[in-house]
């Protein structure tokens, strides 16, 4: 039997800035975990920490930039993507990952987010996907399933959802996968997978926001929403998947499709170059 | 060549490389023409999906270390602002080009307007101190871009060039000096190594400006939109928030000798000074020339910086002047802050913009003004 050894440091606090402790996440918000997969990425991917830069716009998910000690940009909201594409085009020799949320990437910043995807610009986006604006109290955003109740949507949200994966396929990325927070190893080795391919990438995060989302709509915690995805997600093979499954509503006792859900080797974008002047 | 490409030329002069923006009349021709340019220096052009993303860019790519601009028009300015702020909270160096034409909203975009002075001081939320040039002639537009990077670069802001239509089409002869005599300013970079404590917002010198660390430079730096500390780190409290704001502030008020540029005409024994900028000071100049043939002793001062305001340049031409007249393609806004600044009304030459004002009107409001 091996003897318990204490140690001072976790492998990860090189890459978290503990002054920044306590975060600002509630009881059961899987961010945390989403983040922390992010770093174990980091730490695996053999890519020097240096060279790894994040960027996050705003809300609860935005402030990812704010606890990993990397060169990091906590910018405006909806703005992470185009100011991520200015430091890639800047210094190629970067890995920019934009962390943050579904109502900053997909509602305000909806616009850059295909674009960047049709460019096929090397940026790494993880978007956490909670089903609602969390950090402004809980309203209906892009993804919250029509009927889904939320602070500005009382008498259910009236609105028909984007499904992110089938979004971000048309608009032209290299990569697509979707995880939830209980899925952590398998988003680990989804964000190295990341790293690893050339042009724009996507993975989709299900997270529990009890706070937000789920108080509204029956579920009760963090756990509970953890219990529901051991439940009811069904892996995805080879992509092959119809993409009207690809809708999520937790309410529903429906199957929620997850894994690497498309690859493809598109060019990842390059400015004009001009050889030989 | 034309205003847009001397701009454009400027720029690569001041060592851009890097512009991201969305077509807009006028200012097109800026952007048409590093397309071309940039590649053929290693530069990146990208063009963005809209003005937003155009500002965010540029703000990224100076972050991670390139000088950086986008060039746009009074719609596209409106876009900007959300991110000029983040510019100026992050103290990100960059430079925006606004080709100003005929506004509010779409108004006529192919016609000059000067309508934008204010919103390039107060346009984006919040408090901070602008830093905004007007070009009257092509060259110009060449050489204030390359002073605008320097400020830029200096001071850790945002920068406009307030050009307009008139200037960005009009063709003049254009002098590109060789690399050597433009002289550059450059951006103060930490003085400890990397992976060593730095503080990204500690500032250490009288002139309010920290040390700026770029993305991939190893030292971690973290930079938010949000009231932070020294550190970076957001700080939610009304005293950092007060000392943040006061400090990016004072950085443009103690170095306005360094950002102030005006220039005189006929201003000894001037008894009617006419103040103006960018294009109607062209109409000016020659209104004053024919003011003086007619034995009206008439002075010009042309304001090259909008903003900051050159407020003792004013008091002091004004000074024994018994008559101020304020000529501007709009319906009076730099004429306002001039009345603010004296203490006394002023005449107004005033048009809301489409046309260029020419000498007339000017000539016109100045002999009525002798008599």
């Amino acid at each position: 039997m091996t003897a318990l050894q204490f140690v001072e440091n976790h492998p990860l606090d090189k890459l978290i800035r503990a002054d920044r402790m306590p975060h600002i996440w509630c009881p059961g918000c899987g961010i945390g975990i989403a983040m922390r997969c992010y770093a174990q990425s980091i730490l695996d991917s053999g890519f020097p920490v240096e060279r790894h830069v994040v960027v996050s716009g705003i809300g609860c998910s935005g402030r990812v930039a704010g606890y990993m000690n990397l060169d990091s940009y906590h910018t405006t909201h909806g703005r992470a993507i185009p100011f991520a594409t200015g430091i890639i085009l800047a210094r190629p020799e970067l890995m920019v990952t934009v962390f943050s949320g579904d109502g900053d990437l997909v509602a305000i910043g909806g616009n850059h987010l295909i674009h960047a995807a049709r460019r096929n610009i090397n940026l790494k986006i993880i978007c956490i996907n909670n089903f609602n604006f969390g950090m402004t109290g809980g309203q209906f955003g892009p993804t919250t399933p029509k009927g889904a109740h939320a602070t500005t949507a009382p008498y259910g949200n009236p609105e028909m959802p984007f499904n992110l994966p089938y979004l971000l396929a048309a608009a032209g990325a290299n990569y697509v996968a979707r995880w939830t927070t209980l899925h952590a190893r398998q988003l680990k080795s989804a964000i190295l997978e990341a790293f690893a391919k050339p042009g724009f990438t996507f993975i989709e995060v299900l997270a529990p926001c009890p706070i937000g989302f789920g108080k509204s709509n029956n579920i009760n915690d963090g756990l509970e929403e953890m219990e529901l995805y051991r439940n009811r997600c069904e892996l995805v093979r080879d992509g092959d998947v119809r993409t009207d499954d690809l809708v999520i509503d937790l309410r529903e006792d429906k199957p929620i499709m997850i894994g690497k859900l498309l690859e493809r080797n598109r060019p990842p974008y390059q400015p004009a170059q001009v050889t030989g002047s | 060549m034309n205003g847009d490409e001397a701009c454009a030329e400027g720029a690569l002069a001041a060592g851009c490389r890097f512009f991201a923006g969305y077509p807009i009349t006028p200012s097109t021709e800026v952007a048409e023409h590093l397309s071309r340019r940039l590649p053929q220096v290693g530069g990146v052009f990208i063009q963005m999906e809209d003005e937003l993303g155009s500002m965010a860019a540029i703000l990224g790519a100076s972050a991670a270390g390139m000088r950086a601009m986008t060039a746009t028009s009074g719609p596209g300015f409106s876009l900007m602002m959300e991110n000029i702020g983040l510019g100026i909270m992050m103290e990100i160096p960059c430079v925006v080009i606004d080709v100003m034409r005929g506004a509010p909203s779409t108004g006529l975009p192919t016609m000059p307007g000067q309508s934008d002075v204010m919103q390039a001081r107060w346009g984006s939320h919040g408090d901070y101190e602008s830093v905004a040039y007007a070009p009257w002639s092509p060259q110009e537009m060449f050489d204030l871009t390359i002073h605008c990077f320097n400020v830029a670069d200096r001071y850790r802001l945002p920068v406009f060039l307030l050009a307009d239509e008139v200037v960005g089409h009009m063709v003049e002869r254009v002098v590109i000096p060789t690399p050597d005599k433009v002289s550059l300013w450059e951006r103060k970079r930490p003085s400890v190594p990397p992976g060593e404590p730095f503080r990204p917002y500690a500032v250490k010198d009288d002139d309010l400006v920290p040390p700026m660390a770029l993305a991939g430079d190893g030292y971690k730096v973290h930079l938010t939109g949000l009231t932070h500390d020294e550190r970076g780190y957001p700080e939610m409290t009304a005293e950092a928030h007060h000392e943040l704001v006061t400090r990016l502030v004072n950085k443009v008020r103690v170095n306005r000798s360094d950002l102030l540029l005006s220039e005189g005409f006929d201003l000894e024994g001037a008894e009617i000074l006419v103040i103006s900028y960018g294009c109607t000071a062209r109409s000016a100049r020659r209104a004053v020339r024919d003011a003086r043939a007619q034995g009206v002793h008439a002075g010009l001062l042309r304001l090259v910086s909008l903003w900051p305001f050159a407020e003792e340049a004013v008091k002091q031409a004004a000074a024994g002047a018994k008559h101020i007249i304020v000529a501007e393609m709009n319906l009076g806004q730099m004429s306002r802050e001039v009345e603010r600044c004296l203490g006394r009304p002023v005449n107004g030459v005033f048009h809301a913009g489409g046309a260029m004002i020419p000498p007339d009107p000017i000539l016109q409001a100045i002999m009525e003004t002798a008599k």
